[in-house]
C-alpha cells in the first residue's frame, strides 16, 4: 500500500508529459534533490544551515540563561551542568550568548544577501544586455571594487561611517556585490541573442522589461549558487569586523566580538573564546558544503 | 580569490604592425591605469565625502568658527570636489598620503617601516602554502574520489571556513602556552630588539646578513606559527585549484598517449600533466599571495605583528583617516600589481597566449 503510493508519487514527478507547470517544476526539483542528496557532505551542510536557522528562531527557548544578564559572582567559571559552555568575564552564560548570536549572524548575512543579490544581478544584467559603453563603464566600476581586498575596503568604510552593526552590513555589501555582477553579466551575454529575447523584443517589450522579466530570472540560479558559496565569506568578514570591535556593539551577542573579549582570557579561561569560534567555523563550513553541493547540481559545467 | 584578471582580447591592429604581445600589454596597462584611478576615487570618496565633516576630526567640535574656516582653507576643503580630487590624486601619485595624526610621521614613511613585516609574513606563508598545497592537489587529482581526495577536500574546506583570528588564538594557546614549541606574539623577544641593523626590514634576512644566528632563530620561532596559519589558508585554495587543473589535464588524450607509450605513472603525472598545470597555477598563486596580504590584517592583530594590517587597524581606532586610506591604497595597488604580474608571466610562459588570434 505504502509502496504503491510512493511509486505513483514518483511517476507523477518524473513523467515526461507533465499536465501543469507546477508538476513540471516539482519534477525538476525532485530530480535536482535526488542528485543533491547523493552528495553526503552537501546534505550535511544543509543540515547545519537548517540548524542555524532553527537556533536563531528558537533562541529564547533553547537558551538556558539571559544572553545579557550579568552575574559577577560566577564570572569566568568553567563549563559545568548549569553553564554548558562556561561563563564570560561578566558572568554571562556563553551557551545562551552563542544561541542568540545565531540571530545576529543570520541578520547580517540575510541583509547583506538581500542588498547584494539584486544589485549585482541588475548591474550585471544591464551591462551584459546593453553592451557597448554601458558595459564598459559598469565593468570598470566592478573591476575597481574587485581590485580592493575585501576586508580592508570594508574596514575603510566602517572607519568613515563609524562602527556598528548597520554600518558593518553596508560596508560588507559595498565590497561584496561585484562577483555577482560578473556572474550575471556572463550569463546575460549568452542569453542576449536567444530567440525568446527576440520574441519579447518584437512584441514591443522595453529593454528594461526584457532585462527584468526575461533575463534576470534566468541568471538567478548561478547568482544563488555564488551567494551560497560566498555566505561563509560574509560570515567570516562580519566576524572579523566584530573581532576588531567594528561590528555589532556590546551588549549585543555576536560571535566575533565574543572571541575578541575572550582573547585576553585565552590562556586560563579557554572556553570564552573557543566556543564562539567553533560556532563560526561550523556555520561557515555548513554554507561551504551546501554551496559546493548546489554548484554540482545547478551548475555542472563549473565543477 | 575574487579578483581574477579579465582576459584581454587580442585584436588585429589593421595595417599597423605592432607586435600583438605589445598591443595586448598597452591595453592591459590602460585597464590597470583606469582601475588605479578608480581606486583613488573610492578612497577619496571614503575620506572626503562619507564622513559628515572631515574637519570635525581635525579641529574637534569646539573650535571657534574662524579657526574652522582657516583650517578649511589650508586643507583646500573650500574648493569644489573635483578640484579636491585632482589635488588628492596628484599628491598620492607623488607618494604623499598626508601626515598620520597617530604617529606624526608622513604616512608613506610609516608604511615603508611597517610593510617589510607584512611582506615577511605573507611571503613565508605563501611558500608554505605552495610547498604543501600543490602536492596535495596533485595527489587528490590522481586519487579522485578515493580517500586521499576526500581528505584533501575536507582539509581545504575547513581552511575556507575557519576564522583566521580564532585559529590564531587556539594556535597560541596550544603551541605557545601549553606546549611551548614556538615563541609568542610579536616579531622578536624584547631583548633581541634592535640588535641587527636594518637593511631590508625583513628580520630573517637582516639577521643572516649580520650573521646573528640567535636573532635568526628567535625570529623564525616567532614567525613560524602565524606564517603556517596563513600558509594553511592559501593551501586550501591552492590545493583545490591544483586538483581542478590536474583533473582537466589528466583527461586529455596526450596523457593516454603517454601512458600507452609505457611511461611510468610518476612521469606522466609530474612531467606531462603537471607541466601544463604550472601555467594557470601562476595566476592562482599570485591571487592567493595578494589575499594573504589582506588576511594578515586579522592575523597581525592576533599575533601583535607590527605590519601594515595592524598599522591600518590601529589608525582606524585613532580616527587617523590619512593612515587608513594610505594603507588601503598601498594594499590595493599591490593587489593590482600582482594581477598585472601574473598576467604578464602568463603571457611569457604560455606561447598560446602570445599568438595572434
Amino acid at each position: 500500500m505504502n509502496n504503491a503510493v510512493t511509486t505513483s508519487w514518483k511517476q507523477w514527478l518524473l513523467t515526461d508529459e507533465p499536465d501543469s507547470r507546477f508538476q513540471a517544476r516539482s519534477g525538476r526539483l525532485y530530480i535536482a534533490w535526488r542528485s543533491f542528496s547523493r552528495n553526503h557532505l552537501a546534505v550535511f551542510g544543509l543540515i547545519i544551515v537548517v540548524a542555524l536557522i532553527l537556533v536563531a528562531l528558537f533562541a529564547p527557548w533553547l537558551s538556558s540563561h539571559s544572553p545579557v544578564g550579568q552575574n559577577l559572582q560566577i564570572r569566568l567559571s568553567p563549563p559545568d551542568a548549569t553553564h554548558w559552555f562556561g561563563t564570560d568575564e561578566l558572568g554571562r552564560d556563553v551557551y545562551s550568548r552563542i544561541a542568540y548570536g545565531a540571530r545576529t549572524t543570520l541578520y547580517i548575512v540575510g541583509l547583506v544577501v538581500i542588498i547584494v543579490g539584486p544589485v549585482g544581478l541588475l548591474v550585471g544584467a544591464i551591462a551584459g544586455y546593453f553592451g557597448g559603453w554601458v558595459d564598459a563603464i559598469l565593468m570598470r566600476i566592478t573591476d575597481v571594487f574587485l581590485a580592493f581586498p575585501r576586508l580592508i575596503l570594508a574596514l575603510a568604510f566602517v572607519a568613515a561611517l563609524g562602527p556598528g552593526i548597520g554600518n558593518a552590513i553596508i560596508a560588507i555589501a559595498i565590497t561584496a556585490w561585484p562577483p555577482y555582477a560578473r556572474v550575471a553579466r556572463a550569463e546575460t551575454i549568452t542569453l542576449r541573442n536567444s530567440e525568446f529575447v527576440d520574441a519579447a523584443r518584437l512584441q514591443g517589450a522595453s529593454p528594461l522589461r526584457i532585462v527584468a522579466r526575461q533575463i534576470m530570472p534566468l541568471c538567478l540560479s548561478s547568482v544563488l549558487v555564488r551567494l551560497t558559496l560566498d555566505m561563509a565569506g560574509i560570515i567570516l568578514t562580519a566576524a572579523g569586523l566584530g573581532f576588531l570591535g567594528l561590528g555589532a556593539q556590546p551588549p549585543l551577542p555576536e560571535w566575533g566580538a565574543m572571541i575578541s573579549t575572550g582573547r585576553q582570557y585565552i590562556l586560563d579561561q579557554w572556553w570564552v573564546a573557543t566556543f564562539p569560534g567553533l560556532a563560526i567555523f561550523i556555520v561557515s563550513l555548513g554554507f561551504n558544503l551546501l554551496g559546493d553541493g548546489l554548484r554540482d547540481v545547478l551548475d555542472p559545467k563549473q565543477s | 580569490m575574487t579578483g581574477s584578471p579579465q582576459p584581454v582580447l587580442q585584436q588585429n591592429n589593421g595595417g599597423i604592425s605592432i607586435p600583438p604581445f605589445l598591443s595586448a600589454l598597452t591595453r592591459l596597462i590602460f585597464t590597470l591605469a583606469l582601475t588605479f584611478i578608480g581606486l583613488l576615487f573610492v578612497t577619496f570618496i571614503i575620506g572626503r565625502v562619507v564622513p559628515i565633516d572631515p574637519l570635525l576630526s581635525i579641529v574637534g567640535d569646539r573650535a571657534p568658527t574662524d579657526v574652522v574656516e582657516r583650517v578649511r582653507e589650508e586643507l583646500g576643503l573650500n574648493l569644489p570636489l573635483w578640484r579636491q580630487f585632482l589635488i588628492y590624486a596628484a599628491n598620492v601619485l607623488q607618494g604623499d598620503f598626508g601626515v598620520s595624526t597617530l604617529t606624526a610621521n608622513p604616512v608613506i614613511v610609516d608604511i615603508k617601516r611597517f610593510f617589510p613585516a607584512t611582506f615577511e609574513l605573507a611571503t613565508v606563508g605563501i611558500i608554505i602554502g605552495i610547498l604543501f598545497g600543490v602536492p596535495l592537489g596533485v595527489i587528490a587529482a590522481t586519487k579522485q574520489n578515493r580517500w586521499p581526495d576526500q581528505v584533501v577536500r575536507i582539509v581545504s574546506l575547513a581552511g575556507y571556513s575557519a576564522p583566521v583570528f580564532w585559529l590564531g588564538l587556539i594556535g597560541l594557546l596550544l603551541f605557545y602556552a601549553k606546549l611551548d614549541w614556538v615563541a609568542g606574539p610579536g616579531r622578536l623577544d624584547v631583548f633581541y630588539d634592535d640588535i641587527v641593523p636594518v637593511v631590508t626590514g625583513v628580520i630573517i634576512i637582516d639577521s643572516v646578513i649580520s650573521g646573528d644566528w640567535d636573532v635568526f632563530r628567535n625570529a623564525v620561532s616567532h614567525l613560524i606559527l602565524p606564517a603556517s596559519l596563513l600558509g594553511y589558508f592559501s593551501l586550501a585554495y591552492i590545493a583545490r585549484m591544483t586538483r581542478g587543473f590536474m583533473l582537466e589535464q589528466l583527461s586529455q588524450e596526450y596523457i593516454t598517449t603517454a601512458r600507452v607509450k609505457g611511461l611510468s605513472e610518476t612521469r606522466v603525472v609530474w612531467r606531462h600533466a603537471f607541466g601544463n598545470v604550472l601555467i594557470p597555477l601562476i595566476t592562482v598563486i599570485a591571487l592567493s599571495y595578494a589575499s594573504l596580504l589582506e588576511g594578515s590584517v586579522l592575523t597581525e592583530t592576533v599575533f601583535a605583528w607590527p605590519g601594515l594590517g595592524r598599522y591600518i587597524t590601529n589608525a582606524l581606532f585613532a580616527a587617523d583617516m590619512n593612515a587608513v586610506l594610505g594603507g588601503t591604497i598601498v594594499v590595493g595597488a599591490v593587489f593590482v600589481g600582482l594581477n598585472l604580474l601574473s598576467d604578464m608571466l602568463y603571457r611569457l610562459v604560455d606561447p598560446r597566449a602570445r599568438r595572434v588570434s
